[in-house]
This record gives structure tokens, C-alpha cells and sequence, in this order.
């Protein structure tokens, strides 16, 4: 298989329209612009592809709506103050029950914030982010390589839940180039009878989210709990990285994941320091169970996130009071080196003892 | 044997209309799916309804149909139809949902020229929720936000959809026509023809605003609703062809 060397915000796009995806609308908005532009060049040379840059964000989300009720594979994209205004039709998307992938290139915030890379809107994503009662799959992809194959599976996963994916990487992730292979798309799984493509002869159908019923409605929220429930069971992911012998397991996931890691080599040569990683790949669902079956034998946790401290909620939850927790927390768009944050495990550790 | 001569519109599902007595909705509703019905087209065609009064309008539709969020029909419309490009594909809308929360989407996909049809029911009230302010209520009226009536310099001015949209090069068809006669309603059904026409042509962006009367939020009586549409509303609101990029309105307006 061939090797390209691209960045992770041409990486997506490149493997949104090998993995079928034929409807792009998106806004300009930093630090995702070169995945528009990708679309934009390449969309309409795909057979069927469709690319518009929409009025706003808003439009976007509504355009992909459109395009996914009409059975095609679709994507948008954006950054954090972008993905707040896309919340609306992500919570139409939910109820509607339509197939879509959403991707935030997450920047600093909150309010406009700034261009650099953070991970403040990990709550919204994880918890829905719209109004109602629901939730999309969330990924948090660490390499190049991961970019293009979650992006791949992002596709198939909407479609057999048939619910919004999200795809959540920073600037760091979007503006970093790596050598990646693109996997072979699998074939679309997908019922024409959730599409809407015009009556025919046949019974017209309606896709709505409107019921105004209270007790039809309680059974829409429960059904679609029950997804989220089948989902939550199947499709967790984690990777864990030298936790056999660790006494200290970091947390972390996407950019902060591989400082991370980095930071754990550094522990290991230098400080003698046994650390490990967990890094959930799924946000939402979010490896619970897998994280306190650790906590078995390992009572030392340290959560390290680009954010004053979102994830923690899920390692708590998760641990229930089973191992001590520690947060280091780099917010706003500051990203430290992993010898940086290697003294901070360093000390955090020498603490403990 | 007797002739038939009036029925249920074939695609008009047994459904009673929840709309008030004298609301405009239901004449709307039935125009367009005669058209439907008389184009042939039925099987072909996607509906999007509204936030507002008409929500439901797929409960009386028998056609495909997807509901957009308040005003964002437009948006919706532009991500069907470029996906099924041979499909008709209508946005159905209030004066709330068209010009107001969703004067954005409405405005750029007009522009874009993209080939769907805006139906526009102004009716110069928000209907659903109570009869409070639209963007198309017209000076000194009286809502439940404009109670002293609604005043220049504290409220704005009422929203000229068709004028505005008409200026937009993507625009194929514009047409201003109500329901207050049996003339006026075979005027609104032949544009409603029209605008169906203008995307099976692939023209572009097709808008048919009718003026509606809304009894109820008006607090007026069916019959005086219809009055103060062709005594006061029309005059705000002129009835008239604004656009039309049809070979057969471009000919006659050479002969002229």
C-alpha cells in the first residue's frame, strides 16, 4: 500500500472521500481551513461529490442533514466557536436518527478564544453539546494514521447506528504531517428505506423530530438510549501503553495522549519512574470499565489534559474512589513538551511517596 | 350519473387540518398538491416543513417529507436537492422561519440559485406561538410584543421578501399572490405551477410569497381578515411578478 505524507486536516478529507463521503458543506473557520480546502478540491472530482461553503455553520450542518435524509454519505467541519453554532442540527441529527460525521478541530476557548490547540470542548462533545437527551460517538485520534482510519470507520459507524460521529483532534492534529496508509474502505452498509429520496408509488415517509406526544416522545428518548446503550457496549476503544508493570498510569487522550507517551519514555530512561498510559481512542462511549479494571493493581492515576479539567469527570466516574487521581492541566492553547510534563509526573510521583 | 366535479386533492392524506378556521394554510396546502398531483410529480417530490404553524404539514402531504429546524428549510433543501438533483425538493415557510431567524439561509440559497421552490406563507404574525411580532409585520400593527402597534424607530420595518430576493442574480421566479378570492387563489395556484416549472427547467431559486390571513392571532373575523389583506396588508405588500426568468416572461417582455 502506498504511503502519503500529508497533514492530519488533508488526511481526514482524503480519507472521508475514499471512505465514500459525497456531500462536504463547511465554513472557513482556523485551525481547520486546509481540511475545507481539501474538500473543495477534491469533492466535485469525486463522482457524485458535492462540495458547498455554506453562509455559516449553521447552514453546514443543515446542508449535511439534507444530503444524509437524501442517503448520501456526508461531512462537516469546523473548530470550537464553529461546532457551538452546529450544535442545533447535531441535536437534529440525533433525533432524526440520520448518519453524519461532524469534525472539530478543537481550538482555545471559551468565546472566540484563540487559534492554538486545546481540548476545552471535550464536555460538549461527549454529552450530546445540543439540547435533548442523547449522544454522538465520539473519537479522539493521536496519530496521522489514526486520523485516517478512525475517519474511515467514523462513516460506517453512523451509518449502522445511524447517528452522528464526532471526530474530535485539535489544531495540533490538524496542522501536523505524517507518513499514513489509507486502509481499503469497507462497502457501505446502509437501507435505502432510511432514505428519503422521493415516494415513488409506494407509502411517503416523513423523518422528523417532532413528536408531540408525551409518552411517544418518553419512547423515542428511550430508544434511542437503548442505541446508545448497544453502542456503549460494542464499540468502546483504548489503547493502553506499558501499564503491566506501571505504578503510575497517566490518562490522556488525542495531542495530550502523545506528550504523553513521550513523557513516560522520558520517566522510564531517566527517573526510573514505571509509568504507563491509557488512552481512551473513544470518548463517548468511554472505556470505564477498561479503566478500573486497572485499578486493581495500579492506585496511582494522573489525568493530564489541554484543559482545566473536562476527561477527569469520566476517570472519576470510572474509578469510583478505587485509586487516587491526580490532574495536570495546560488550558487555552498551551501545549507543553514531553520533558515538561515529565517533571510533572516526576514530581507528582515523589509526592505520592 | 353523477359528475365529480370538487374532491380531496390526491395527495392530501384523510387528515383533518388543525389549522383555525380562515387560516390560509389549508388553501395553500391544497393548491400545492393539486399542482403536484396535476404535474405528475408526486413520486419525485421531497417537502420540507417549517418551524410554526404549518410543523405538521406532513401529516397532511402524502409525499416525502423532512422536517428542517426554525428556518433552516433553505439549508436542508440545498443538501436534498444537490444530492438528488432530479428530484423536486420545497421549502414550505412562515414569515418567522423565512425572514427572521432564517433570512440567512433563505437569502444564500436564493443566491446560489439553488434550484428548489420557497413556498412563503406571510401572514404578518408569528401563528404557533402566539401572535407576537414577525419581520413582516407591518407598521402600527398590533401584536402581543407590538401591543401600542409596531413603531419604526423602536421595532424596525417590514421585511420586503420578494423585493429583497429579487435583486439576487440566482433567482429564476418571484411571484407575490394571495388567497382572498377565488381569483386570487387561481392566480397563486398558476404560480405555484410555475415555480414547480422553473426547477423542472433548472432555472433557479423559485419563491412564491402569498399573503395568508391569520383570523385567529388577528383577532379578526374570516371575512375581515381577507378585507384587511386587500385594503391594507397588499398595499404593504403589493402583489406582482418580481422576477421571472421563464423563456416564455422573457418573450413578452421583448414584444412589449
Amino acid at each position: 500500500m502506498n504511503k502519503f505524507l500529508m497533514s492530519g486536516n488533508n488526511i481526514i478529507g482524503e480519507a472521508a472521500i475514499r471512505a465514500g463521503c459525497r456531500f462536504y458543506a463547511g465554513y472557513p473557520i482556523t485551525p481547520q481551513n486546509e481540511l475545507t480546502e481539501y474538500m473543495a478540491e477534491h469533492m466535485r472530482n469525486a463522482e457524485g461529490g458535492v462540495f458547498i461553503q455554506s453562509e455559516s455553520e449553521v447552514a453546514a450542518i443543515h446542508m449535511i442533514t439534507g444530503a444524509a435524509a437524501a442517503g448520501a454519505r456526508v461531512m462537516t467541519s469546523s473548530s470550537s466557536p464553529g461546532i457551538s453554532l452546529k450544535q442545533e442540527g447535531i441535536s437534529s441529527l440525533a433525533a432524526c436518527e440520520l448518519p453524519s460525521v461532524i469534525v472539530n478541530i478543537m481550538r482555545g476557548g471559551p468565546g472566540l478564544g484563540n487559534i492554538r490547540p486545546a481540548q476545552g470542548d471535550y464536555f460538549q462533545a461527549t454529552r450530546g453539546g445540543g439540547h435533548g437527551d442523547y449522544r454522538t460517538i465520539v473519537f479522539g485520534p493521536a496519530t496521522c494514521q489514526e486520523l485516517a482510519d478512525l475517519t474511515m470507520d467514523a462513516f460506517d459507524l453512523a451509518d449502522k447506528y445511524r447517528t452522528p460521529v464526532m471526530i474530535l483532534a485539535d489544531g495540533m492534529m490538524g496542522q501536523m504531517m505524517e507518513p499514513v496508509i489509507f486502509k481499503k474502505p469497507k462497502p457501505r452498509q446502509y437501507s435505502e428505506n432510511f432514505m428519503l429520496r422521493g415516494a415513488g408509488d409506494g407509502k411517503s415517509k416523513i423523518i422528523r423530530g417532532l413528536i408531540l406526544d408525551a409518552i411517544d416522545m418518553e419512547e423515542h428518548n428511550w430508544k434511542l438510549a437503548r442505541k446508545y446503550e448497544v453502542i456503549t457496549k460494542s464499540e468502546i476503544r483504548y489503547e493502553t501503553y506499558q501499564t503491566d508493570d506501571a505504578e503510575l498510569v497517566v490518562v490522556a487522550y488525542g495531542t495530550a495522549a502523545r506528550i504523553a507517551k513521550g513523557a513516560i519514555k522520558r520517566l522510564r530512561e531517566h527517573n526510573k519512574v514505571k509509568a504507563g498510559l491509557f488512552r481512551p481512542i473513544t470518548l463517548w462511549p468511554f472505556p470505564e470499565t477498561q479503566l478500573r479494571s486497572l485499578s486493581g493493581k495500579i492506585k496511582d492515576f494522573l489525568v493530564f489534559e489541554m484543559s482545566t479539567g473536562q476527561m477527569l469527570e469520566d476517570v472519576r466516574l470510572s474509578l469510583q474512589g478505587y485509586a487516587d487521581i491526580g490532574f495536570h492541566g495546560r488550558p487555552g492553547g498551551a501545549v507543553p513538551t514531553p520533558a515538561e510534563l515529565a517533571n510533572v509526573i516526576a514530581r507528582y510521583y515523589e509526592k505520592k511517596d | 350519473m353523477a359528475k365529480v366535479i370538487f374532491q380531496r386533492p390526491k395527495y392530501l392524506k384523510e387528515n383533518v387540518f388543525h389549522y383555525c378556521p380562515g387560516c390560509g394554510h389549508s388553501i395553500a396546502h391544497r393548491l400545492i398538491a393539486e399542482v403536484i398531483e396535476e404535474m405528475g410529480i408526486r413520486g419525485i417530490t421531497i417537502g420540507v416543513p417549517p418551524a410554526g404553524c404549518a410543523v405538521l404539514a406532513y401529516n397532511y402531504f402524502d409525499l416525502d417529507m423532512i422536517e428542517a429546524q426554525h428556518g433552516r428549510g433553505p439549508a436542508l433543501a440545498t443538501g436534498l436537492k444537490r444530492t438528488l438533483p432530479d428530484r423536486f425538493v420545497f421549502s414550505y415557510q412562515g414569515d418567522g422561519d423565512l425572514a427572521a431567524i432564517g433570512i440567512a439561509e433563505s437569502f444564500h440559497a436564493a443566491n446560489r440559485g439553488e434550484n428548489i421552490t420557497v413556498f412563503f406563507i406571510n401572514n404578518a404574525v408569528y401563528g404557533m406561538t402566539g401572535g407576537q411580532m414577525a419581520p413582516t409585520t407591518i407598521l402600527e400593527q398590533r401584536t402581543t410584543t407590538t401591543p401600542a402597534g409596531r413603531h419604526k424607530t423602536l421595532d424596525g420595518y417590514p421585511v420586503k421578501v420578494c423585493e429583497l430576493l429579487s435583486q439576487l442574480p440566482g433567482v429564476a421566479y418571484a411571484q407575490r399572490c394571495t388567497l382572498t378570492s377565488p381569483a386570487q387563489v387561481n392566480k397563486t395556484k398558476k404560480a405555484i405551477r410555475k415555480a414547480f416549472q422553473c426547477q423542472k427547467d433548472a432555472l433557479g431559486f423559485s419563491i412564491v410569497e402569498i399573503l395568508s390571513p391569520c383570523p385567529t392571532n388577528w383577532k379578526m373575523s374570516p371575512i375581515d381578515a381577507c378585507k384587511w389583506i386587500d385594503e391594507v396588508m397588499s398595499k404593504e405588500f403589493p402583489l406582482d411578478v418580481f422576477k421571472d426568468i421563464t423563456p416564455a416572461a422573457q418573450k413578452n417582455t421583448e414584444a412589449v
